[in-house]
């Protein structure tokens, strides 16, 4: 069974963000890492491949410059190869765009029985992307996956959903979005990390893929502002003079939870 | 005190692509796996079976071990980091795989290719530990003057006398034994050996657990030789007195690995000092607006630096292949003193707090002075960092 995942690479979370005033986007030119929501896509691939006792795992993703850090986690994890769209054309490319050129990284990749997605990304949440490869290529699309078991050419599939999960199976090939939690991504050894340096990622730009236009031209959408997030307010601090539970439960029936 | 992620990191500028991600993936474990358990586990002198077990897995055990025995030898400047960063999340880890990586080099370098075949691929993963065992209760520092001897009868050794202070002794199945083989030589270090004991040895135990100040967590045990019989074949190299010059050279690495847990422990200290002073107002402002609470942090992150860059330049001759005595003394001089001066003044920003067990800086206090007595005391280390500058004629 061959698995391809989206991994999408992003500024360190951990590191403070910057927002580009010129063209009302995320500063994206230092390095990149591996977005933790596609961790446990990859995780997931592996696993799924390993339960078939054979077949590999590939990568695909978008990035500027070049980057292959994040995707290089990726290979150390246990993936076996990648393609990389890399292509000052893409700046500014939407959500749909991203999906047609990925859609056509996968192909390039070769054949995948599965294609697998994290729900959303941690520095664009559009949220939108993993359905609109599985339109570009003609495949069912199950998202929002908690857990996932392959049985055959089909795919059993509960998927997350407000009030509990739905059961679907699907057909393969297949376009599924997992949910964090869906698997514990495993750490990268050592070893996978020094070989992941000889797995091969090919690199290409959108026009080799024959995807025109991209980046803001190719856009339907537009950003017309970008603010910071407002700072994290204090918080309110109850000292506890034996009365102290019911002001909690004052607070939270404020805030209607309970 | 509630954990936070860390967000500071090593200078890993000078390392490889694969060498840096091996170390911001050790940081990322760090952060994510040992710091949210490791009080708990601390207060209660826990062994840190589960986290052990992942250090395996990733191939921490291996660090020092090359194809076609392992699959991930790094340079010396690379481990000193990795073993910063484990240092950073609990000193203990680090302390479980210093002795092993020294027994590591000591068969890479000396060791028969039977003796490389037998131990080195299970050393890399870690299915085998490994610790060395150099101390004796009467003779500290002073190696030369040990009173552990292994006679040659028939076709092997008997190994009678006692060590102390051996870490990671109940769970090592081989020891690395300093021992003299001809205790009538002169100079002493002549008559030196090294002996490959593996655990389970008739006449080998391990007689107790010594009680500690901090180093909470892994087991630092007396060890008894009681007419102990071992193969010839146990013999480091196959040759006898060697063992003292083979032990001070496997000793460099060991001293920038204690050298590195220095420094992460006072990186430790600084970055909770560091939050915490943006955290705590008084008077009306943070507390490092004051002054004298602000020239505490700027000497701690100067000597912080100052110790990194011992320690790497130390790491640099290592792997240069140059003799590194000297350097990695004084970076384990260096270093391990001024963890003991950062780690109280983290303290003296935290105030009461600071001497509260519910905070991380009363550990890091207790944890620093290993690095001054271990691996060679101080002092004994400033003898051997004067002899070889004398010896040099200067600091080349």
């Amino acid at each position: 069974m061959n698995v391809t995942v989206c991994v999408k690479q992003i500024p360190d979370p951990a590191l403070p963000g910057e927002l580009d005033p010129s063209t009302n986007t995320l500063k994206r030119d230092g390095k990149l890492i591996l977005d933790e929501s596609d961790s446990y896509g990859v995780e997931m691939a592996l696993q799924l491949v390993g339960a078939a006792g054979g077949g590999e795992v590939g990568i695909i993703s978008m990035a500027p410059n070049g980057e292959v850090s994040g995707m290089r986690t990726a290979l150390a994890m246990g993936a076996a190869k990648g393609v990389l769209v890399s292509d000052p054309e893409l700046s500014g490319s939407d959500a749909l765009t991203t999906a047609k050129v990925l859609a056509a990284a996968a192909q390039k990749l070769g054949h995948a029985d599965l294609i697998i997605a994290g729900t959303e990304s941690s520095d664009g949440y559009t949220g939108t992307v993993p359905e609109q490869i599985a339109e570009v290529l003609g495949l069912p699309s199950v998202t929002f996956a908690k857990s996932v078991v392959v049985d055959g050419d089909t795919i059993k599939v509960n998927r997350q959903s407000e009030n509990g999960y739905d059961e679907v199976v699907c057909s393969l090939p297949a376009v599924i979005s997992v949910t964090a939690g869906v698997v514990e991504p495993r750490y990268p050894s050592f070893k996978g990390i020094m070989a992941a340096k000889s797995k091969p990622v090919d690199t290409v730009t959108a026009a080799d893929l024959g995807i025109t236009p991209v980046g803001w031209g190719g856009a339907f959408q537009q950003i017309t502002g970008i603010e910071q997030a407002p700072a994290r307010q204090a918080g309110e601090i109850v000292e506890d003079d034996g009365e102290a539970h019911l002001k909690i439960v004052a607070f939270l029936e404020n805030l209607k939870v309970i | 005190m509630s954990w936070q992620p860390n967000t500071n990191s090593a200078d890993v500028s000078q390392l490889s692509t694969e060498e840096q991600q091996i170390v911001e993936l050790v940081a990322r474990w760090v952060d994510h796996e040992v710091r949210p358990v490791v009080s708990q586990l601390e207060h209660t002198n826990t062994y840190p079976e589960a986290l052990i077990e992942q250090m395996k897995q990733m191939g921490v055990f291996g660090l020092a071990i090359p194809e076609p025995y392992g699959h991930s030898a790094v340079s010396a400047r690379c481990y000193a980091q990795v073993t910063e960063e484990i240092s950073r999340g609990w000193m203990s880890l680090a302390g479980a795989f210093g002795g092993h990586s020294v027994v590591s080099k000591l068969l890479l370098r000396f060791g028969t290719d039977e003796q490389k075949r037998r131990y080195l691929p299970r050393l890399a993963t870690g299915e085998l530990r490994a610790t060395m065992a150099l101390t004796e209760p009467d003779g500290g520092s002073d190696l030369q003057a040990m009173r552990t001897v292994a006679a040659a009868v028939g076709d092997g050794y008997v190994i009678n006398g006692s060590k102390t202070w051996i870490t990671n002794a109940r769970m090592s199945g081989l020891v690395a034994l300093l021992c003299k083989t001809d205790p009538s030589a002169e100079p002493r270090h002549r008559g030196v050996s090294i002996l490959l004991v593996e655990q389970g040895s008739a006449g080998f135990s391990v007689s107790r657990d010594l009680p500690k100040l901090g180093y909470k967590g892994v087991e630092s045990c007396e060890l008894n030789f009681d007419d102990c019989r071992v193969p010839a074949d146990a013999l480091l190299g196959g040759a006898e007195r060697h063992g003292f010059v083979q032990m001070m050279a496997g000793l460099e690495t060991g001293r920038i690995q204690v050298a590195g847990r220095a420094i992460g422990v006072a990186r430790a200290a600084f970055d909770d000092a560091l939050r915490y002073a943006q955290d705590r107002h008084t008077f009306g402002k943070p507390i490092w607006q004051h002054q004298s609470v602000g020239n505490l942090l700027a000497d701690m992150a100067t000597q912080i630096t100052a110790a990194q860059q011992l320690n790497y330049h130390a790491a640099d001759c290592v792997d240069s292949g140059r003799r590194a005595d000297m350097e990695a003394g004084m970076a384990k001089l260096f270093c391990s003193e001024m963890a003991a001066k950062v780690t109280l003044d983290a303290i003296r920003i935290h105030g009461g707090h600071g001497y509260s067990t519910e905070f991380d800086v009363e550990r890091y206090y207790r944890d620093a002075p290993l690095m001054i007595v271990g691996e060679g005391t101080n002092e004994v280390l400033r003898n051997v960092i004067v002899k070889q500058a004398i010896g040099r004629n200067g600091l080349t």
